[in-house]
């Protein structure tokens, strides 16, 4: 497997603000039939920016130029459409053209948030529609989309927690969470006011009953786990946990962010789980946006349910409306009702599937990473083998450190061949971490490619480790000096200074 | 079956690798009594033909700005957005890739995030940016925050003509960390945070006032007098954009004495989208990096000493600190400030001026119209960029109903946020607004006006 | 690994080399090599009190952030700025150019409490 995996044409591109010249136009809006006024004669001029003000070099360039700028850029990018990207945790599946032609509705697109209700009833049906069919997915009894992404959810559902311990008059100081969470866990739960108590997973990389007694008391307000976990495994005690929870008077939180695994296969809200968020980007096939944005839905048990957000949509008769007259409320996270086009998307993506058509989602999500499980697990230590995996699968590099080659070397590597890599050096307890999320989108010559590329890279690590070590060598730049960015930031181009006359 | 395309050959191939025999015996692995055996109660599937069709009708039952004329602004703003945003901001290597973590694969999204960065420290006059927040509100409560961290003092003043979203998703947001916030009066007559009210309000403890500029209102703030009294005592001046477009317009905030900008970015590129998604932006002084939220894009080289950019100062953030994070954000609105960089760069310095300067002369027009309406008359009198209030002689909610009725969206009554206020209307006029619409905006009004009186 | 004899240490990974009165401390080779390339350390200013066992500044890499603890407890005489500006120098020599701060007049007690370079290195090879 030879086969190095691209060529192609890709051209330097320099930045924006170098391409600028003086005075060039770019596209020139038109003041129409309305008379331009001079400023100073509207604003007192010490508020006003001098009519030179270069503005530290902000670019004047053309329409042309603008297009072949950002088009260069672009195809430096690696997305989905790209290749395969399974960067675990993130599921990266295939992004449907339809629900971005259904985005752009002019009346989704062009719907003003301070709209009256009257003429926002298509959205917020289509609102109140989707958190009933998320609340079904995840067996809840109430949904807020407003969480602008995950992290945000999490901090709503801990604040509603908080709220709700508060309002009975408990004073609760401490969240436990497992070693293998993901960081905003614990960032999130230092916002809402708790106290973090780590606790670590058992041997068979899930979370054990006793390990949770050795530190639970009635001073904990909430266990946040996530199920399935980052290790890609079915929290299969997390009943008996919640049970032990709740019998202390506390609340169990799910970072649903692994919901792909779990459509139409289990309910978290079965489980003894009261608040959940999950991510519309992930399950819901929203497109990530190289980093956003997303959506963070939190789903609650019915006692919980006044401290969600405002506002909240309800339907009065056959009308819907956004009602704030929720006086226990933890507020508002932000200026409006959420990440609202990203929705439109997730609604889009269930209607299209219908509960069949999720639950082979999930299925088939399941069936490709137990598939590149079994087909690596010969080459690659697999520290934790019970079997199924969820979404996801997680190798280490041990075998191939005896050679001096790490996770990383070969996450270079596999963009040789034309792949994203997965995760990799999370979650920590794993050494030098490869988390593994194919996502069902795939088809099997996608994943059997995989698997062979990868034993190929194992075959390497033994043969010729220097050619993994210096990987990669196909991609625009090499590997980065991620030091030399953070002792000497430049953070933002500046002008050259002009030379003196 | 759609997105999964596994055919049931190769199922039996995978579940033969894996060595079940069907699917139910993967599952044994998991516990009996936490799998779901019902059927999803979810309206059934349908084909992408027929669900575009379904779609087309819900969004038919919206009545949105494409159809209607709408003064409406107060935190989103209807701008036109050249060709160049959606075509490019379509290219599906940006917008079906995820976070920058592998840079060698990446330097598009980074260099254009590095681009954003640049831009928004440029317009805000700025020493630093970062790559971005949720949205205005969110950026303004993440910069209280941060200000608290910086001066390790627990006081947060807000002013009370900041948006009222803003102040209550501020209030959000630091409702666990037990901070005292605070709310300063504005001035009744120029609709600007009462200066004197901040000076009283002052105390050892104070880390920061939260200011609108241009405010709720659309009043332009006195800065370089606040900064002044606020640097007197340590204290950080926080300054909340919610129509950015004024940035190109107005002496920047970094140049009147801000510490932290913060802002709403939709105006740059991105559709009004029933409230989202669009960005936060934060800018801020070099001094106070480490404090920062959110990511952040540097310049460094490669292996061979090439120009590369890829993500630091990472040891700010969630997935290292944990706890003890600046904040709990994960990713930025990576493909929203996309949208704004190729927004930006199309108007460009010329274009991007000439633009805010039509909003303000639009905006004076239907200003000075509204005035010559007999019983209208403004309701403040600080200058204003793009957005105005005005007193009716009446309820303001009788008005705007009435105004539906004739098809327009008269603006925003104010009284639902401001008992004091409840025949006042807040206004906004961009680039698209026609002479015609507001010739024929101030016509209906007088008219109704003259029913109603 | 490198463990110079002539060093005493802690199970938090810092070195205290006693100079007359004086205890110059750092962190260990092998401290510097589990973070990787060190970007950032902040040190107490000069004349600061020190605690034993409490935080007194913070070390940073690409990667992974860690609290500096201070051996003993005294007062800071002199603080390596240095290492501030170029804190490359930590990776490159950690018990010569890349000391941390000097604490003056430590007590016997905090001395005695202090790991030899053989119980430092049988320590280390425990925790991995």
């Amino acid at each position: 497997m030879k086969e190095r995996a691209v060529k192609g044409l890709k051209i330097k591109e320099s930045l924006i603000f170098e391409r600028s010249a003086p005075d060039r136009r770019g596209i020139e809006p038109s003041y129409g039939a309305v008379p331009a006024i001079p400023p100073a004669d509207l604003i007192p001029k010490r508020f006003l920016r001098s009519p030179d003000d270069t503005m530290e070099g902000f670019p004047e360039v053309s329409e042309g130029d603008v297009v072949r700028h950002y088009t260069r850029l672009s195809q430096w990018n690696f997305g989905v459409d790209t290749g395969f990207y399974p960067l675990g945790s993130c599921t990266m599946k295939y992004n449907p053209r339809i629900n971005e032609s259904i985005a752009r509705l002019p009346g989704f697109k062009d719907l003003h948030p301070m709209q009256d209700e009257e003429y926002t009833q298509g959205a917020l049906r289509l609102m109140f529609e989707l958190a009933e069919d998320l609340s079904e997915i995840t067996g809840m009894g109430a949904m807020t989309l407003q969480p602008a992404a995950g992290a945000q959810g999490e901090l709503c559902g801990l604040l509603a927690i908080a709220a709700y311990f508060k309002e009975r008059g408990i004073n609760k100081k401490r969240v436990i969470i497992p070693d293998t969470a993901h960081g905003t866990n614990p960032a999130s739960a230092h916002i809402a006011g708790f106290d973090v108590t780590p606790v670590k997973v058992g041997p068979e990389g899930i979370l054990t009953l006793s390990s949770v007694l050795d530190v639970l008391d009635d001073d904990v307000a909430a266990i946040m786990l996530t199920n399935p976990n980052t290790l890609g495994l079915f929290e299969s005690h997390i009943k008996e946990i919640a049970d032990a929870l709740h019998e202390r008077g506390g609340l169990m939180y799910c970072d649903g962010a692994n919901l792909n695994a779990l459509m139409g296969i289990s309910r978290l809200g079965d489980m003894g789980v009261d608040v959940i968020h999950i991510n519309l980007h992930k399950t819901f096939s929203s497109p990530h946006g190289g980093g956003g944005p997303g959506s963070g839905p939190v789903g609650v048990i019915k006692a919980l349910e006044p401290y969600l957000p405002v506002p909240r949509i309800v339907k009065k008769g056959d009308t819907f409306a956004l009602d704030s007259e929720y006086p226990l409320s933890i507020g508002r996270l932000g200026a409006f009702y959420g990440n609202f086009a990203v929705m439109v998307r997730a609604y889009a993506y269930i209607r299209r599937l219908g509960p069949e058509g999720l639950k082979r989602v999930s299925e088939t999500a399941i069936l490709n990473a137990n598939y590149i499980r079994a087909g690596l697990k010969e080459r690659f230590e697999l520290p934790f083998d019970h079997v199924p995996c969820m979404h996801e699968c997680v190798f280490s590099d041990k075998r191939q450190n005896e050679h001096g080659v790490s996770t990383l070397d070969m996450a270079k590597r596999l963009m040789d061949y034309g792949y994203h890599p997965p995760t990799i050096y999370f979650p920590t307890v794993v050494h030098g971490a490869m988390m593994i999320e194919p996502t069902e989108t795939e088809s099997l010559e996608t994943l059997d490619n995989f698997i062979k590329t990868m034993i190929s890279i194992a075959d390497e690590a033994e043969s010729e480790p220097e050619i993994i070590k210096n990987a990669p060598h196909n991609t625009i730049v090499g590997r980065i000096d991620e030091a030399r960015a953070a002792r000497k930031p430049c953070l933002r181009w500046t002008e050259p200074k002009e030379e003196s006359s | 079956m759609p997105y999964a395309p596994l055919t049931d050959k190769e199922r039996e191939k995978i579940l033969t690798r894996i060595g079940v025999t069907d699917f139910a015996a993967l599952l044994e692995g998991l516990p009996r009594w936490l799998r779901f055996n019902g059927d999803l109660k979810i309206r059934p599937g349908m084909s992408e033909q027929d669900l575009l069709g379904h779609f087309k009708d819900l969004a038919g039952s919206n009545r949105a700005l494409d159809s209607i004329v709408s003064f409406l602004g107060a935190g989103a703003y209807n701008h036109y957005i050249p060709a160049t945003v959606d075509s490019l901001i379509s290219r599906s290597e940006f917008f079906t890739s995820y976070t920058p973590y592998q840079p060698e694969i990446s330097q598009g999204t980074l260099q254009a995030v590095f681009e954003y960065q640049t831009l928004i420290a440029q317009l805000t006059a700025m020493d630093i940016s970062n790559a971005s927040l949720y949205d205005g509100a969110s950026a303004a409560a993440e910069a209280a925050a941060m200000a608290v961290r910086v001066t390790k003092r627990r006081g947060v003043l807000l002013s009370g003509a900041l948006h009222p979203a803003y102040r209550q998703t501020i209030r959000t947001y630091l409702q666990a960390s037990h901070d005292k916030i605070q709310e300063v009066p504005f001035c009744t007559e120029t609709g600007a945070t009462a200066v004197e009210g901040v000076r009283s309000a002052i105390t050892d403890e104070t880390a920061c006032l939260v200011v609108g500029h241009p405010n709720f209102f659309g009043s332009i703030e006195e800065l370089e007098e606040l900064s002044g009294i606020l640097h007197e005592r340590g204290i950080l001046l926080i300054v909340a954009v919610t129509e950015p477009l004024s940035l190109a317009l107005l002496k920047p905030p970094g140049a009147c004495g801000a510490d932290i900008v913060v802002g709403e970015g939709q105006s740059f590129g991105n559709s009004l989208n029933y409230g989202g998604p669009y960005f936060g932006f934060m800018a801020i002084r070099e001094k106070h990096l480490r404090q920062m939220p959110g990511r952040v894009v540097g310049k460094t080289r490669d292996s061979e000493g090439r120009s590369a950019y890829c993500l630091t100062f990472a040891t700010r953030e969630q997935h290292i600190r944990r706890e003890r994070a600046t904040s709990n954000i994960c990713t930025n609105q990576g493909l929203a400030t996309l949208a704004a960089g190729i927004y930006l760069t199309s108007l460009g310095r010329s274009g991007l001026k000439k633009l805010a300067r039509i909003n303000l002369s639009r905006a004076a027009y239907l200003k000075k119209k509204l005035e010559s309406v007999c019983g209208v008359r403004p309701a403040f009198s600080a200058p204003t960029f793009n957005e105005f209030a005005v007193k009716l002689p009446v309820e303001a909610n009788k008005v705007l109903c009435a105004l539906r009725k004739k098809g327009f969206i008269g603006g925003l009554a104010l009284g639902k946020y401001y008992e004091g206020l409840p025949d006042s209307i807040l206004l906004c006029v961009t680039e698209m607004n026609s002479r015609a619409d507001m010739d024929s905006f101030s016509a209906a009004l007088k008219e109704m006006l003259k029913e109603l009186g | 690994m490198s463990t110079p004899e002539d060093l005493k240490y802690t199970k938090e990974h810092e070195w205290v080399r006693l100079e007359g009165d004086t205890a110059v401390v750092g962190i260990t080779d092998h401290a510097q090599d589990s973070l990787g390339d060190v970007v950032y350390v902040e040190l107490p200013e000069e004349g600061s009190d020190v605690t034993k066992d409490e935080a007194f500044g913070v070390v940073e890499s690409v990667k992974a952030v860690s609290d500096l603890y201070a051996p003993l407890s005294g007062n800071v005489v002199e603080v390596n700025e240095a290492v501030v500006d170029a804190p490359e120098v930590i990776n490159e020599d950690p018990y010569g150019e890349g000391w941390m701060i000097k604490i003056e007049s430590p007590s016997e007690e905090d001395i005695a409490a202090l790991l030899s370079a053989d119980e430092y290195e049988q320590y280390v090879e425990e925790e991995k």
